[in-house]
C-alpha cells in the first residue's frame, strides 16, 4: 500500500487521509471535577507544566484529554514554518529560516496541536529523521520533522504512559528538559525548538512511573470510578448516546462546549491581570514545607495553577480558595513515597491543607 | 440453581449470536476453556453466524509491533525504490474479528495496543518513517487457556463484554444447528432502532454496583448486549429477557460480591463483602436462592439472572477472596504477565552499536539503511536514479540491536519473621526497611515480593511486583504473633526464587528474623526439630543458588542465626537495634556488590 503523501502537512494536526473521529464533548463529561480542572488549568497556562491522570479503568481519562483538544483557542504561527514558530518570540534560530517571513508579518492562526504519542512508536518518528520518500525516490537528504516538532507549543499526549518504552521516555525527558530537539546523523544536523506540555494517562495497576518522568508533570490527578448510582447511570447514558451517534451527540452539547471554549479564551486573556498577594505565596511555601516537598518546583506550580484557576473563576486576585483546590493536584506526586501510609498522598495533601489554610 | 451444562452451552451459543450481531459494540467475547473440541465447536458456530465476507485474523500472544501495528515494508520498499507501508493485523481485521490465541499470555502492552485501536476505531502508526492513521473496527474473541488465576490483562478483560467459561462442561448434546436459523443480518439492521428506557439502564447500573463491579464499562457493555438480544428477538424495546441475558453474560462473570437480599441499599460495599464471607457454605447459599420470592422488579430479575449464572466454584472463590487474601485480587496477575514476557523474549529493537555484545537485529538494521541507499550511492559517485541496487550499503549508524526483557531483572524477596518472638517493634522495623527499599527498587525498576511466616506456616503476602500501590496494600496487611516456622519460611522463599529463576530473573532473598525457630516443617512444636528442619531448608535453598542476606533481628547476635546464614551462604548482618534506614542501607550495599560481581564474572 502506498503512503499517502507523508510530507504534505507534517506539522499540524494528524496525518492526512482520515477525518478525525468526533471527540466526546468536554462539557458532557460527568463528575471527575479534579481532572477537568487540571486540564483547564493546563489549557490556560502552559507554564504550569503537564497533567498526569492516573486511575481506574473506564473513567474516561483519554476521553477527557481528547475532548479538551477541541476547545483550545487557535495560536498564531509564522506562515509556512514547518516547526510552528511563534511570530512574536521564535524569530531566530529556526532551521526553516522563517524569521524573515515573520518580519514581513506573515502569520496565520492554526489549532493548538495535541499530538498523540502512540504505543509502538519508534525513535525516528519521535525525534524526526530522514524524509523517506524524498531520500528513496530522489536521493535528496531532507529532514522530516517528528512528533516532537509537531507538538511544539502544544500538547504531547501519551496514553498508557506507564507502558511507554524506557528508551522513548529517555528521549522525551531529554527534550522536555532543554526545550530543544537535536538530531545529528550522517551529515544531517538539525536543531529545533520543541516546547510542549506533556499529558499522560495510565492505570497504576500496570506499573509505576519513573520518578524522573513523574517530575515532568506539573499536575497529577487521581481518578476513581464514581460509585453512586445516579452518576453512573448518567455516565453510561451519555456514553451510549455518544457511541450510537457521535455527531448528533456533539451537536447537542455544542452550546455548553462553546461556553467552556470562551471560558478558556477569557482566562488566558485575563491571566496576566490576576494579582497574586504575598500572603498566598507565603501560604504556598508553608504548605510545601509542611509536606516536605523538595525544591521550588512544587511551590511554583502551586502558585501558577492557583493563578490560572483564579483566572478561570474570573476573579481579580488569587485567594486561599484557589490554593486549596489546586493543592492536591499540584503536590500529591511530589511527596516522598510512603508505602505504609494507607491514606495515599492525595489525602496527606488535604490534611496539610486543612492545617495550613483553615477554612 | 446454578446453570446446568446444556443451559451453559445454550448461553455460549447465545453469546456467539449476540457478538455476531454487534461485534464492535460488544467489544468481544472471552472464551475460557482448554484447547478442546467444545471450543472448536463454539468457534465454528461463531464463524457460521458471521456474514460473509468477515475477515478473521488470529493474533498470537507474542506478536511483534511491526506485525500488529504495521510499519515499513522492507522488501517492497527496496523493490519499488520508495517507501511502502505495510498494514498491521489491527488494520487487516477491519470489519471483522480478531481471535487472540492464548490470551492469558498476552502482554499488557499488546493488550493496550488492541484497546487503543478498539477505543479509537483507528490505528495510529508512527513507526520507521511511516506516519499514518487508518480506520479499523473489529470485535475480539479472546481464547483464555489460563489455569487457576492466570488471566488475560485486565485492560482487555474490561473491554470484552461477554465472558463465557467452557471449562468443566461435558461435551454438549445440543447440536450447533440451534444457531443455524439466527438471522444476523436482519438483527443488525434492527439494532439502531432498539430503544433503551431509563428503567433498564438504571437497573443494569444498580445491578452492577450490587454485584461489586466497579468498572463503568460493565453496565455500558451490558446495555449493548441487551440491545443485541432485543434486536435478535425482533423487539423494539428491551424486555426482561434481554436484560437477563446481559446480566448472565456480562455482569455475572465480573461479580466480586453477592448482592445482599436483606438490604436494598448498595452504597457501602465494604460491609457487604464481610456479610458475604460470613455466610454459610455453598449448600445453604443455593438453598437461599431457591427460596427467593418470585422476582418482581427489573433489578431483581437482573440480580437473579446474574446469580444463577455464577457457577458454584465462582461463589466459593468469591468468599475466599473476601475473607483472607484481599491483596491477591484478580489483577494481581499484572506482575505475572510482565514476568513471563521477560524470559529473554525479544521486544523490538533500538539503535545502538554492537560493542556491548548486543545482538544485531538484521531486519531493523536493513530498514534503517533503506532510506539512505540513494544518497549513499550518489556519495559513491553512482547515479542515484538509475540501475538496480545490487547490494545494500549498510553503515554503522544503521545498526539496530535487539532488545530483550532484562535478564538480570532482580526481584528482592523479603522474608519477614512475624512470629511472637520477633517483637512487634521488629515487625515495624521490617516494614520500614521494605518501605525504604521499595523506593530504591522503584528507581532501579526492580521488583519486590513479600513472604511472612508465623504460627505454623508461611504465606506469600505480595507476589513479585513493581507496583507501589500493591506493595502498600500487602505491607499494611502484615499481621504478627504466633510461633516461628522458620523452615516453612525458607521453603516458601526457595519455591518462589526457583520460579523467578526459571523466568530468567535474579532473585535475592532478604531474611529478617531472630532465628528462633520453634515449629518444624510438619507443623509440630519443638526447638530441636525446628532448627534441624530450618538448617536443611537453608542448605536446599543454597543448593538452588539463591542469593541471600540474613538480618538478625534478635537483641544480641544469635549463634543459630549465624549458623543458618552459613548454611544458606548468606551474608549475615547482626542489627541488634536495626532501624529501617540502616537495614535498607545494608541490603542496598549487598545488592550492589552482587551486581558488580555478576558483571565482572
Amino acid at each position: 500500500m502506498q503512503i499517502q503523501n507523508p510530507t504534505a502537512n507534517p506539522v499540524f494536526g494528524t496525518p492526512e487521509g482520515l477525518p478525525m473521529p468526533t471527540a466526546f464533548p468536554f462539557s458532557a463529561i460527568v463528575a471527575q471535577e479534579e481532572m477537568k480542572m487540571a486540564l483547564l488549568i493546563a489549557a490556560v497556562d502552559q507554564s504550569v507544566g503537564g497533567v498526569l491522570v492516573f486511575g481506574d479503568r473506564g473513567t474516561g481519562k483519554s476521553t477527557a484529554v481528547r475532548s479538551l483538544a477541541a476547545l483550545l483557542p487557535k495560536m498564531q504561527v509564522i506562515a509556512d514554518c514547518s516547526y510552528g514558530c511563534d511570530p512574536d518570540t521564535d524569530r531566530t534560530r529556526c532551521v526553516d529560516g522563517c524569521g524573515g517571513r515573520a518580519a514581513k508579518g506573515k502569520s496565520r492562526a492554526v489549532p493548538v496541536p495535541v499530538v498523540d504519542l502512540p504505543l509502538g512508536v519508534t525513535e525516528d518518528r519521535v525525534v524526526g529523521a530522514l524524509d523517506l520518500e524524498r531520500a528513496l525516490a530522489h536521493g535528496v537528504k531532507a529532514f522530516e520533522p517528528g512528533l516532537l516538532a509537531r507538538a511544539h507549543r502544544g500538547f504531547l499526549y501519551i496514553d498508557e504512559v506507564n507502558l511507554l518504552e524506557d528508551h522513548i521516555v529517555d528521549l522525551l525527558l531529554d527534550v522536555a528538559a532543554s526545550g530543544e530537539n537535536v538530531v545529528e546523523r550522517e551529515g544531517l544536523s538539525i536543531r529545533h525548538a520543541a516546547r510542549f506540555v506533556l499529558v499522560g494517562t495510565g492505570n497504576p495497576e500496570e506499573g509505576e512511573l519513573r520518578p524522573q518522568l513523574l517530575d515532568r508533570f506539573g499536575l497529577s490527578v487521581e481518578v476513581k470510578t464514581p460509585n453512586d448510582v445516579t452518576t453512573r447511570v448518567e455516565v453510561v447514558r451519555r456514553r451510549d448516546a455518544f457511541d450510537r451517534d457521535p455527531k448528533i451527540f456533539a451537536r447537542r452539547w455544542k452550546t455548553e462546549d462553546g461556553k467552556v471554549r470562551k471560558r478558556i479564551a477569557a482566562a488566558r486573556e485575563h491571566l496576566s491581570a490576576v494579582t497574586l498577594p504575598d500572603s498566598v505565596i507565603a501560604r504556598a511555601a508553608e504548605l510545601c514545607m509542611r509536606l516536605g516537598v523538595d525544591g521550588l518546583r512544587g511551590e511554583l506550580t502551586l502558585i501558577r495553577a492557583a493563578r490560572a484557576l483564579a483566572s478561570l473563576d474570573g476573579v481579580e486576585t488569587v485567594t486561599d480558595a484557589q490554593l486549596r483546590r489546586v493543592a492536591p493536584s499540584a503536590l500529591r506526586h511530589r511527596l516522598r513515597r510512603n508505602p505504609l501510609d494507607e491514606a495515599g498522598s492525595g489525602v496527606r495533601v488535604e490534611r496539610a491543607v486543612a492545617e495550613v489554610i483553615p477554612a | 440453581m446454578t446453570a446446568s451444562d446444556p443451559a451453559r452451552w445454550l448461553d455460549a451459543l447465545l453469546a456467539a449470536s449476540l457478538f455476531a450481531i454487534d461485534p464492535v459494540g460488544i467489544g468481544g467475547v472471552l472464551v475460557r476453556s482448554s484447547a478442546d473440541p467444545l471450543r472448536d465447536r463454539w468457534l465454528a458456530a461463531l464463524s457460521g453466524l458471521l456474514p460473509l465476507p468477515t475477515p478473521q485474523r488470529r493474533l498470537p500472544s507474542n506478536i511483534a509491533d511491526s506485525r500488529l501495528l504495521g510499519g515499513l515494508d522492507l522488501a517492497a520498499s527496496l523493490r519499488a525504490g520508495r517507501p511502502v507501508a505495510e498494514r498491521g493485523l489491527l488494520v487487516e481485521a477491519d470489519g471483522g474479528v480478531i481471535v487472540v490465541a492464548m490470551a492469558e499470555r498476552l502482554s499488557q502492552r499488546t493488550a493496550a495496543c488492541l484497546a487503543a485501536a478498539a477505543d479509537r476505531g483507528e490505528v495510529i502508526v508512527e513507526r520507521e518513517g511511516i506516519t499514518e492513521r487508518r480506520a479499523t473496527r473489529f470485535g475480539i474473541v479472546a481464547l483464555d487457556e489460563g489455569i487457576d488465576d492466570e488471566r488475560p490483562p485486565p485492560a482487555m478483560l474490561d473491554r470484552l463484554a461477554i465472558h463465557i467459561n467452557l471449562r468443566g462442561m461435558r461435551s454438549a448434546e445440543e447440536p450447533v444447528s440451534l444457531v443455524a436459523d439466527v438471522d444476523v443480518a436482519t438483527a443488525r439492521s434492527r439494532l439502531l432502532s432498539v430503544k433503551v428506557d431509563d428503567e433498564a439502564l438504571g437497573a443494569l447500573c444498580e445491578a452492577s454496583l450490587a454485584l461489586g463491579i466497579s468498572s463503568l464499562r460493565a453496565p455500558l457493555l451490558a446495555l449493548r448486549v441487551a440491545r443485541a438480544s432485543a434486536a435478535l428477538a425482533g423487539r423494539e424495546t428491551l424486555s426482561a429477557e434481554d436484560v437477563g441475558a446481559a446480566a448472565r453474560l456480562v455482569l455475572a462473570p465480573r461479580a466480586t460480591q453477592l448482592p445482599s437480599q436483606q438490604e436494598p441499599d448498595v452504597t457501602d460495599s465494604g460491609d457487604k463483602s464481610e456479610e458475604v464471607s460470613a455466610r454459610g457454605n455453598e449448600g445453604s447459599e443455593t438453598e437461599e436462592r431457591d427460596q427467593l420470592p418470585e422476582p418482581k422488579s427489573l433489578d431483581d430479575i437482573i440480580l437473579a439472572a446474574a446469580q444463577a449464572a455464577m457457577p458454584p466454584d465462582v461463589l466459593a472463590r468469591l468468599k475466599l477472596s473476601h475473607s483472607a487474601s484481599k491483596h491477591r485480587s484478580s489483577y494481581g496477575h499484572a506482575g505475572m504477565f510482565r514476568l513471563s514476557s521477560r524470559r529473554g523474549r525479544p521486544i523490538g529493537s533500538r539503535r545502538g552499536d554492537l560493542r556491548s555484545g548486543a545482538r544485531l537485529s538484521i531486519i531493523d538494521t536493513l530498514r534503517a539503511a533503506v532510506p539512505w541507499q540513494a544518497l549513499r550511492r550518489r556519495e559513491r559517485g553512482e547515479n542515484a536514479l538509475e540501475g538496480r541496487p545490487a547490494r545494500i550499503d549498510v553503515r554503522r549508524e544503521d545498526f539496530h540491536v535487539s532488545r530483550f526483557r532484562q535478564r538480570t531483572e532482580t526481584t528482592t524477596i523479603f522474608v519477614v519473621d512475624a512470629s511472637g518472638s520477633t517483637a512487634l517493634n521488629r515487625l515495624a522495623e521490617a516494614k520500614g526497611a521494605v518501605e525504604h527499599l521499595l523506593g530504591d527498587c522503584y528507581v532501579r525498576r526492580d521488583s519486590v515480593a513479600l513472604i511472612s511466616f508465623r504460627g505454623s506456616s508461611a504465606e506469600l503476602l505480595l507476589p513479585p511486583t513493581r507496583s507501589l500501590v500493591r506493595a502498600k496494600r500487602g505491607l499494611a496487611g502484615l499481621p504478627g504473633g504466633g510461633g516461628t516456622p522458620l523452615a516453612a519460611g525458607i521453603d516458601a522463599t526457595r519455591i518462589l526464587a526457583d520460579d523467578l529463576q526459571r523466568r530468567g530473573q535474579t532473585a535475592t532473598a532478604v531474611f529478617l528474623t531472630d532465628g528462633r525457630a520453634n515449629i518444624a516443617r510438619d507443623g509440630t512444636a519443638g526447638r530441636g526439630r525446628a532448627q534441624d528442619d530450618a538448617l536443611a531448608a537453608a542448605r536446599l535453598m543454597q543448593a538452588n543458588g539463591v542469593n541471600a542476606l540474613l538480618i538478625d533481628t534478635s537483641p544480641r547476635a544469635a549463634a543459630f542465626a549465624q549458623q543458618l546464614a552459613n548454611e544458606m551462604a548468606a551474608v549475615y548482618v547482626a542489627l541488634p537495634y536495626a532501624e529501617a534506614a540502616a537495614v535498607s542501607k545494608v541490603v542496598r550495599a549487598n545488592a550492589d556488590a552482587r551486581r558488580s560481581g555478576a558483571n565482572g564474572g
